[in-house]
């Protein structure tokens, strides 16, 4: 019940506010500058391998050490990359929108001491 | 992908020792049955029915995300396929891995922060109501009905191998069996107690998992090098040679199959944040962070649990041989069970095949509850009862939704028999799964968060064009009808064998379906005579992002 309350205090202008807000700007801004990019650069990532594995199955088949070829390596470094990311991601939203986004809540459902 | 699906149980072709398979899945089923009904005691508004209060903690639905995505097709298919075709079962796994990061970086918070209990509530969040709301609820079913369709066809096959029951009649019984355990699971536990069977079969399958791992690399000497030296011996002396090692054993036949791969790369990397059981995980915590957090432990256990399926499935490779698995009633699905059976003789055989049927109990109850709730408060709420309210707490939209449940779970079984005695592949059903997932929902997630401008026709357009599109170039495909006869079994892989009406060349219609449906959402926009709701998208910008007026969780 307390939750319905809450959303009807704020009305669509205070949102439409909020939104052109110079904080929330910066808080889109700082969202977006990582993750769109990020998802430019895996997205990338992966579609080159797929179409290596694809397309040069001779060069993937490249023994690199012992039976370890070129494509095993490359697509464990898939699962390095996606671990990597996903630890970047949660050090940039812990150190930079986090904060942003809390203040510009507890602004707005008027709740200082969170 | 696998050729055969598991169907074709031959009798007496079992396994090990169906008393003991039989007791453990037993246990299994008593021990979760326990905490489903402890965890009804709590379900009392439909918040908690449908997302369990939202007091599941971020590690906890990690490991529900985890048990509800290693589905049958993730344990046992990749497994398999790495095994038979080395490399290309790889890549599998890494697609369905990688995919998880547009979840992470686009979706996952966003969703969790604007929505209640469905995908729809966010797509229509800034929509008219009525027309998106259908629209998201029809592509839920059908995603939902196709990945259900491979899970109880799976089970059917799997389940009548390792119990030693035979005979069409006697797998019917079991996909029956497996469909009211999942409506009993559904109905009395709800969110809550289908995410504690899922965390429960997580936990199974990562120790199952660990323990051959190690078992298979301790034969090798923790050698990888090795390990792959003896699988591609292996299966360069088996009937049909082929290089496991390098890509191409599977998909480099020909130039279509390899565009075909290319095509279904990209429905596997675009198609989990669209799923929309997956998508309903995020609303059962408290928090966006949390719902982060638990798709970064989805993640790790995830991608761990891949890394083990390598090593299974080249074990697998090495130690029973592909000859012996494409010969075994389950094909190519039994590469895990055989190995375990190899290793740790019928004890572990046991263990693991209750694992692969807890996977499936899981897997379909999680989909049960996504449909359910969807058509109960995406269209009987929300567009026939037009969200006029007779009660606050949605208990009215609960019996909705269970009476949903059972209907779900009756025509699941009707059409999961009917897959399984036409021999459908489960990999392949939930590959095309995916391809839906990824045309029908994800370009309107992606829209609907990020552009200021989108409107309820592009919505509309780009939700119904997907998944027309991409439903009627499977229709067309090889998968129902018109692809060549198979060398090795003698029969066409098609659904329909007798008749070629036929005219898409690939198997997955991603890489033209999607696209279109992107096209789609763009043009019904530009085309839109009505204007986007600006301050409803003020609204939802500033929700997605910030948690303002976020669903809270309720304690009991």
């Amino acid at each position: 019940m307390t939750e319905q309350a809450e959303r009807q205090t704020l009305t669509p202008e205070q949102y439409v506010e909020a939104q052109n807000s110079p904080e929330f700007t910066e808080l889109r801004r700082r969202f977006r500058r990582f993750a769109f990019p990020m998802t430019v650069v895996f997205l990338s990532w992966y579609l080159l391998y797929v179409l290596l594995s694809t397309y040069a199955s001779d060069f993937m088949s490249q023994e690199l050490f012992g039976n370890v070829n070129v494509g095993i390596v490359l697509g464990l470094l898939q699962f390095v990359s996606t671990f990597l990311i996903t630890t970047l991601y949660v050090r940039h939203a812990n150190k930079n929108t986090d904060p942003i986004a809390d203040k510009i809540r507890d602004d707005m459902e008027g709740r200082h001491d969170a | 992908m696998p050729e055969r699906a598991i169907l074709a149980v031959e009798a007496d072709a079992t396994v090990g020792e169906p008393l003991v398979n039989i007791s453990i899945f037993l246990a299994f089923v008593v021990v979760t049955l326990y905490i489903t009904f402890r965890a009804s005691r709590n379900n009392k508004t439909a918040a908690d029915y449908y997302a369990a209060g939202r007091t599941i903690t971020g590690s906890q639905n990690g490991l529900a995300i985890a048990g509800d995505y290693l589905s049958a097709a993730s344990f046992l298919g990749i497994a398999g396929a790495i095994a038979v075709y080395g490399y290309d079962g790889f890549l599998f796994s890494i697609g369905f891995l990688v995919a998880w990061l547009v979840a992470l970086l686009l979706v996952a918070e966003l969703l969790r922060n604007t929505g209640k209990y469905t995908m729809a509530d966010v797509l229509a969040f800034r929509m008219r109501q009525g027309p998106v709301r259908t629209a998201a609820a029809v592509s839920t079913l059908v995603v939902s009905l196709f990945y259900l369709l491979a899970q109880m066809a799976g089970a059917g096959g799997l389940v009548a191998l390792l119990l030693g029951v035979s005979g069409r009649g006697a797998e019917a019984a079991v996909v029956v069996v497996v469909g009211g355990l999942m409506i009993v699971y559904v109905l009395v536990g709800g969110m809550r107690g289908t995410t504690w069977v899922q965390i429960i079969k997580a936990s199974l399958l990562m120790v199952g998992a660990l323990i051959m791992v190690v078992w298979v690399l301790a034969k090798f000497g923790f050698n990888l090098s090795s390990l792959f030296g003896s699988a591609a011996e292996s299966s360069a002396a088996a009937a049909t040679p082929r290089d496991v090692l390098a890509p191409g054993a599977q998909y480099g036949a020909t130039a279509l199959s390899q565009f075909d791969f290319v095509s279904l790369g990209l429905a596997l990397v675009l198609g989990t944040a669209g799923l929309p059981h997956v998508l309903m995980r995020f609303y059962t915590v408290p928090t966006a962070k949390d719902a982060r957090k638990s798709v970064v432990w989805a993640i790790w256990l995830i991608g761990v649990f891949y890394l083990f399926s390598l090593i299974l499935g080249y074990g697998a490779g090495a130690l029973v041989g592909a000859d012996t698995i494409l010969a075994s009633p389950g094909a190519v699905n039994s590469a895990a069970p055989l190995l375990a059976f190899e290793l740790g003789g019928t004890a572990l055989l046991g263990i693991i095949s209750a694992v692969a049927f807890a996977t499936i109990l899981a897997v379909v109850a999680g989909l049960t509850i996504t449909a359910s709730a969807s058509f109960a408060h995406d269209i009987y709420a929300s567009v026939i009862k037009k969200g006029v309210k007779t009660d606050t707490s949605g208990v009215d939209e609960v019996k909705v939704a269970r009476i949903t449940a059972v209907v779900i779970g009756a025509v699941a079984i009707v059409l999961g028999i009917l897959a399984l005695q036409a021999g459908l592949n489960i990999a392949f059903l939930v590959a095309l799964a995916f391809a839906i997932a990824a045309s029908a929902n994800l370009p309107t997630i992606l829209y609907t968060l990020f552009w200021r401008n989108f409107t309820t026709q592009g919505a509309v357009w780009s939700i119904y064009g997907g998944l027309i599109v991409c439903v009627g170039l499977i229709i067309f495909s090889p998968v129902v009808s018109g692809a060549p006869v198979n060398p090795a079994t003698g029969v066409s892989p098609s659904i329909f064998k007798d008749v070629d009406f036929g005219w898409f060349p690939l198997n997955n219609p991603g890489i033209v379906s999607i696209p279109v449906s992107f096209f789609l959402g763009w043009l019904g926009t530009k085309l839109s005579k009505e204007r986007p709701n600006v301050e409803k998208y003020g609204e939802l910008e500033v929700r997605s992002l910030t948690g303002v007026g976020a669903e809270k969780a309720i304690y009991h």
